[in-house]
C-alpha cells in the first residue's frame, strides 16, 4: 500500500502543523513543511529552536501532540510496533555523536541494519558493509576495530556507512559536520552529497553551519521558536528579504534574532 | 504557605504514581518482549556469560567467607551443648535457605545491575537507542529481553554454586578450627539438607535475578542528561535492586515458604 501511495505524485515528507511541547515549553508550534522526491532539504536555525525535535517526531522517536506526519502520502504520525518498523525500515539516520555502538566492531555497525532488521546472513551482510565502507574512504581493515579505536571524523563516516547501508528512500542527517575541522567537514559533505547522488534518496538535514548547508541543500528552510519562518531554494537564500535569515546566515549578534543568555 | 504544602505532597504522590506506573509499564514491556520473536540468541549468550560466569570470583568469596563466620558465630553463641550437630545443621540450613539467595543477590546486584544502568544509561545518552530504533530494531527487545532472561536464569546457578562453597566455608572452620569431626560434621550436614530448602533458595534467586536485571535496565533506560544522568542510574540502579531483594525475599518466604 506504501508504494501505491508512493506512486501518486504526494511529496515524499509532508508535516501539517505539527506541535510538541516538553511540561510548559512549547517546543514546535505548528510546522508546516514539505519535501519532494530525491530532494536535499537542508533546515537551518539556533539551537534550541526544536529542529531536533521536528526531526525526532519524523523518525517516530517522538510523538508529536498535534498535527499530522505522512511519507509517501501514508500517515505515520500514530504509527506503532510492525508498521512503524516498516516506515523506519525505509529511512536512514545519521546522529550528531555518530551514535555507533561501541560493544560491536565498526563492520558489524554497518552491517547491523542489514542483519537485525532484514534478517540477513551476517556473511552475506559483511560484504555489503566492507563495500559501504569504501564508498564513504574507508579501508577494510578499519572494520575490524571497535568505533573507540576511531577519531571523530571516521566516526562520522562509519556513522554515514551505516545510513546507507540499507539503502534507504529517506535519509536524515543531524548536524553532520558538527565538531569537524573545516577539512574533515567538507570531505563528509562531498560524501554525502556523493552517496545520496548514488542512492537517488530524499534527504532532510539539520545544521547550523552555513557551508555544509549551501553544499548539500537543494532547498532551505529556517525554524525559529518551533515554526519554519522561510522556505526558498538553496541560492535564493542570500538575498531572502527576511531579517532573520540574513542575521542568521551571516552570524550576527544585533538582530530580530535575540539570543537568551540570561539563565533559565 | 499551607498551599506550597499541600501542593508539595501532592507532587510527591504524583511522582510516585507515575514512576510506579513506568516501572510497571516498562516490566510489562520487558516480559512481552522476552517470549515474542525475533530473539537475539548472541546477545543472551554474552549476558549470560557476564551475568554468570563472570561473577563466579564474587560469588565463591563471599558465600566462603559467610559460611565460614556463620560456623563460628554459632559454635561462639551456642557452643554450650551439642555444637557439633548445630553448627553444621544451622550453616546448611542458613545458607541454603536465606544467606545464599540474598547474598549472592546482592553482590550480582551490585556488579551487573550497576554495570546495565551504565552502558544502558550511555547509550541512552549518546543516541544509541535512538538508533536502535531507526535500524528497525525494538530496543527493549534487544538491549532488556535478553539480560532478564539471564538474570533470571543464572542467578540461581550461581546461588547454587553459593550454597556449596558456602556450606565448605562452614565445614572448613568447623573441621581445621573448631576441632568437630569430619565424618561426623558430614553427616550432620546431609541429615539437615532438604530439598525443599535448596529449592526454594533457587526459586528466590531466579526472582531476585529477574530484579537485578530488571533495575538495572529501567534505571539505565530512563537516564538523562549526560555523565551525571548516568551516574545517578547506576547507584540508583544498585540501591533499588538491593531493596527490591531484601522486600521481596520477605514477601517470597512469607507467602509460599514459612509453613
Amino acid at each position: 500500500m506504501n508504494t501505491a501511495a508512493a506512486s501518486n505524485g504526494h511529496p515524499k515528507i509532508s508535516l501539517k502543523g505539527v506541535t510538541k511541547h516538553f511540561g510548559p515549553k512549547q517546543v514546535l508550534r505548528g510546522i508546516d513543511l514539505e519535501v519532494q522526491r530525491g530532494q536535499s532539504l537542508v533546515i537551518i536555525g539556533g539551537s534550541g529552536t526544536g529542529k531536533s525535535v521536528m526531526l525526532k517526531c519524523i523518525l517516530g522517536l517522538l510523538q508529536p501532540d498535534g498535527g499530522s506526519i505522512h511519507i509517501d502520502g501514508q500517515d505515520v504520525t500514530h504509527l506503532k510496533g510492525r508498521d512503524r518498523e516498516e516506515v523506519m525500515a525505509r529511512m536512514g539516520m545519521l546522529f550528531q555523536g555518530g551514535a555507533l555502538f561501541d560493544s560491536l566492531k565498526v563492520w558489524e555497525n554497518v552491517a547491523f541494519g542489514l542483519i537485525q532488521g532484514k534478517g540477513m546472513p551476517r556473511e552475506k551482510a559483511r560484504d555489503i558493509a566492507m563495500a559501504k565502507l569504501a564508498q564513504v574512504g574507508l579501508s577494510a581493515d578499519v572494520g575490524e576495530l571497535s568505533p573507540a579505536e576511531l577519531s571523530g571524523g571516521m566516526q562520522k563516516r562509519v556513522g554515514l556507512a551505516r545510513a546507507i547501508a540499507t539503502d534507504p528512500e529517506i535519509i536524515f542527517f543531524d548536524e553532520p559536520t558538527t565538531g569537524l575541522d573545516p577539512i574533515m567537514a567538507d570531505v563528509i559533505n562531498d560524501l554525502i552529497v556523493k552517496c545520496v547522488k548514488e542512492l537517488g534518496a530524499t534527504t532532510m538535514s539539520i545544521t547550523h553551519d552555513m557551508a555544509s548547508a549551501r553544499k548539500i541543500a537543494d532547498r532551505v528552510a529556517m525554524i525559529y521558536e518551533g515554526r519554519i519562518i522561510w522556505h526558498g531554494m538553496a541560492g535564493d537564500v542570500d538575498h531572502s528579504g527576511n531579517d532573520h535569515v540574513d542575521q542568521f546566515i551571516n552570524g550576527r549578534a544585533e538582530g530580530p534574532i535575540r539570543m537568551q543568555v540570561r539563565k533559565l | 504557605m499551607r498551599w506550597n504544602f499541600l501542593a508539595l505532597i501532592g507532587s510527591v504522590i504524583l511522582q510516585f504514581f507515575g514512576a510506579v506506573g513506568r516501572l510497571a509499564m516498562f516490566t510489562g514491556k520487558g516480559l512481552l518482549h522476552c517470549v515474542t520473536p525475533p530473539f537475539y540468541p548472541r546477545i543472551l549468550l554474552r549476558q549470560m556469560l557476564q551475568i554468570g560466569y563472570y561473577s563466579l570470583p564474587v560469588i565463591g568469596l563471599t558465600a566462603f567467607f559467610t559460611g565460614a563466620v556463620l560456623a563460628l558465630q554459632i559454635y561462639i553463641g551456642g557452643a554450650r551443648f551439642n555444637a557439633e550437630s548445630l553448627v553444621s545443621s544451622i550453616v546448611v540450613l542458613g545458607i541454603t535457605r536465606e544467606l545464599g539467595p540474598v547474598i549472592g543477590g546482592l553482590m550480582v546486584a551490585g556488579r551487573v545491575s550497576a554495570a546495565m544502568a551504565a552502558e544502558i544509561g550511555t547509550m541512552r545518552v549518546t543516541e544509541q537507542i535512538d538508533a536502535l530504533t531507526t535500524l528497525s530494531t525494538n530496543p527493549v527487545k534487544y538491549l532488556v529481553a535478553p539480560r532478564l532472561i539471564a538474570g533470571a536464569t543464572m542467578l540461581p546457578l550461581l546461588v547454587l554454586v553459593a550454597d556449596v562453597i558456602g556450606v565448605f566455608g562452614g565445614f572448613v572452620v568447623g573441621t581445621e578450627k573448631l576441632g568437630f569431626n569430619v565424618g561426623i560434621y558430614l553427616q550432620n550436614t546431609i541429615d539437615f539438607l532438604h530439598m525443599d530448602d535448596v529449592i526454594s533458595g533457587l526459586v528466590k534467586a531466579s526472582i531476585f535475578g529477574f530484579l537485578i536485571s530488571l533495575m538495572g535496565c529501567y534505571h539505565g533506560f530512563m537516564s538523562r542528561g549526560g555523565a551525571q544522568g548516568v551516574g545517578r542510574a547506576t547507584t540508583n540502579a544498585v540501591v533499588s535492586a538491593s531493596i527490591m531483594i531484601l522486600t521481596a525475599n520477605y514477601i517470597i518466604t512469607e507467602l509460599f515458604f514459612a509453613q
